[in-house]
């Protein structure tokens, strides 16, 4: 297609294209929305209604220790193990550092 | 690819429509606003997506209609069959989503105009959106049981499977079941809401029964040619915690209801009881009837953004999509679908790019007595290649066993989700 063909539009579009390469790193938006998913057993934000474990403002360095030993089936768990094992270790490593910026409640 | 680069388009031509609106409120000395937003639903879902959208985006005006005062939870409430909970325990209010700034309106929406971009209501106004979210739970198809297509019948064979009045009145209708009488569940193919439910059902009956009227029997006549959840976990505890107690019948899809006689009317036989509890086959709830795209029953959507395949710019959540494969119908899921609803709307508001890797996940608890309970889980991750959300494999699975302990975490979940919810 000559460029003389390209309307306004159809080049914004492009742009946009060109600018959402399909590996780009997981933004913070992608970050938040995963744990979002946690939030329906660990409360909102990881807040952690009583009964469960609260993830908000813990260390860092323990929650990825927790989530690799559950998802390498190393630590005792019900549920968590059958949890860790759908996400990969950058992922699981991106939810920890997430979870760990959250304010305690 | 023609077709992402149209949803492209339209995402655009939103975001740009959506600065113009901030720019004329601007100037109009009002509040400044992203782009509004209507939830028609209160459930798992709608609720969630209420909640989220405006704690990720407080720019938005958001309004939440529902026709109920108050959230009954379906999850935990086959425990009030069982008399271990009361309906309060599981009845929350909507006040909770006001500290985020959401509109609250009950109301029953009647319809929307995707062309004018407005909800009608019963009582209020119509209400103008930039973007929908439908999230209308299930209704039953009593057209497929002509015996009960009518309120007189519906009132004395209870579904008891959106909790509520319902819920109260089926566990009456067991207090006066006498000791020695027969209790029928009927369940209808899947899919339907909450796979493992009906089976919960028979084993909090069975636990009533146990220490109330322990001659009384269950018999469960299942459309499905076996046990649509946790197999292995529901025969185990039947036969070690209610020995002869429950009966289950495979392949019985009900084809008809004789009120008169109590007679439940199958392809393979009739069947008689002294309590019949019939779950009809179920399908989205009527207000999404346009956005019905499979079997005359569910409203197919694409799992970037839980949005329409029928119609741009709204989008379907819960129980009433055509779930992606080994997706339930549950509360969970529900909730996890509309934090991917919201955030796909906040992004098409906002014009920045969709979350291209949706992660979400299921654990569904289940009792089988007062105390304990047993979970089944998943994870589900978008795959582009084939586009939808696929369980991962390796992931996920079921309890190793049934348990106190994951009573307790049954309880501490409820509690959670309902807070994530509707606090």
């Amino acid at each position: 297609m000559p460029t003389n063909l390209l309307t306004p539009l159809a080049a914004t579009l492009l742009l946009a294209t060109l600018a959402l390469p399909a590996q780009a790193a997981p933004t913070r938006y992608q970050v938040r929305a995963w744990a979002a998913s946690c939030a329906a057993c660990h409360g909102t934000d990881g807040s952690g209604k009583p009964g469960t474990h609260r993830l908000a403002g813990r260390e860092q360095d323990e929650l990825i220790t927790a989530l690799r030993e559950f998802k390498a089936g190393k630590r005792p768990a019900t549920v968590m193990h059958q949890h860790a094992k759908g996400y990969s270790d950058e992922q699981l490593e991106l939810l920890a550092a997430w979870f760990a910026a959250q304010p305690k409640p | 690819m023609l077709s992402i680069d149209r949803r492209s388009f339209i995402k655009f031509a939103g975001a740009a429509g959506a600065l113009q609106a901030v720019a004329g409120c601007a100037s109009l000395g009002g509040r400044a606003s992203i782009g509004r937003v209507v939830v028609i639903g209160g459930g798992f879902g709608g609720a969630t997506a209420a909640k989220y959208l405006k704690k990720w985006e407080p720019g938005l005006d958001v309004t939440l209609v529902e026709r109920n005062p108050r959230f009954i939870s379906c999850p935990m409430s086959n425990l009030v069959l069982a008399g271990a909970q009361r309906i309060e325990d599981l009845t929350l209010g909507y006040e909770g989503l006001e500290k985020y700034g959401v509109r609250l309106v009950q109301d029953e929406a009647l319809a929307f105009d995707p062309e004018k971009k407005q909800v009608r209501l019963a009582r209020g106004e119509p209400l103008p959106y930039d973007r929908l979210i439908v999230a209308p739970g299930i209704d039953f198809l009593y057209d497929r049981i002509p015996g009960l297509n009518n309120p007189e019948a519906q009132a004395q064979v209870l579904h008891a499977w959106k909790a509520g009045p319902q819920t109260v009145a089926l566990r009456r209708q067991l207090e006066a079941l006498p000791d020695g009488g027969v209790f029928a569940i009927v369940i209808p193919k899947a899919a339907y809401r909450c796979p493992p439910g009906p089976y919960e059902r028979a084993s909090l009956v069975a636990h009533y029964f146990k220490q109330a009227k322990p001659r009384a029997k269950i018999l469960i006549l299942d459309a499905n040619p076996d046990i649509v959840s946790k197999k292995g976990l529901f025969l185990k505890a039947w036969q070690e915690l209610y020995p002869g107690t429950i009966e289950y019948r495979p392949n019985h899809e009900l084809e008809d209801f004789h009120l008169a006689s109590r007679t439940a009317r199958f392809q393979v036989q009739d069947v008689k009881a002294d309590l019949f509890n019939v779950i009809p086959a179920q399908r989205a709830g009527a207000i999404a009837s346009p956005l019905i795209t499979a079997n005359q029953q569910w409203c197919g959507v694409e799992f970037l953004g839980f949005e329409s395949v029928a119609i741009p710019g709204v989008h379907v959540i819960g129980d009433a999509i055509l779930a992606a494969p080994a997706m339930p119908k549950s509360g969970f899921m529900a909730n996890n679908h509309a934090k991917v609803a919201a955030d796909a709307v906040i992004a098409a508001l906002t014009g920045r790019a969709i979350n291209p890797e949706p992660i979400i996940a299921n654990t569904c608890y289940s009792f089988v007595s007062d105390a304990e309970a047993m979970h089944v889980a998943s994870v589900h991750k978008y795959d582009p290649s084939q586009k939808t959300l696929v369980a991962v494999a390796g992931a996920g699975g079921l309890s190793s066993a049934r348990s106190d302990l994951e009573g307790q975490h049954a309880h501490a979940w409820a509690n959670n989700i309902w807070a994530d919810t509707l606090k």
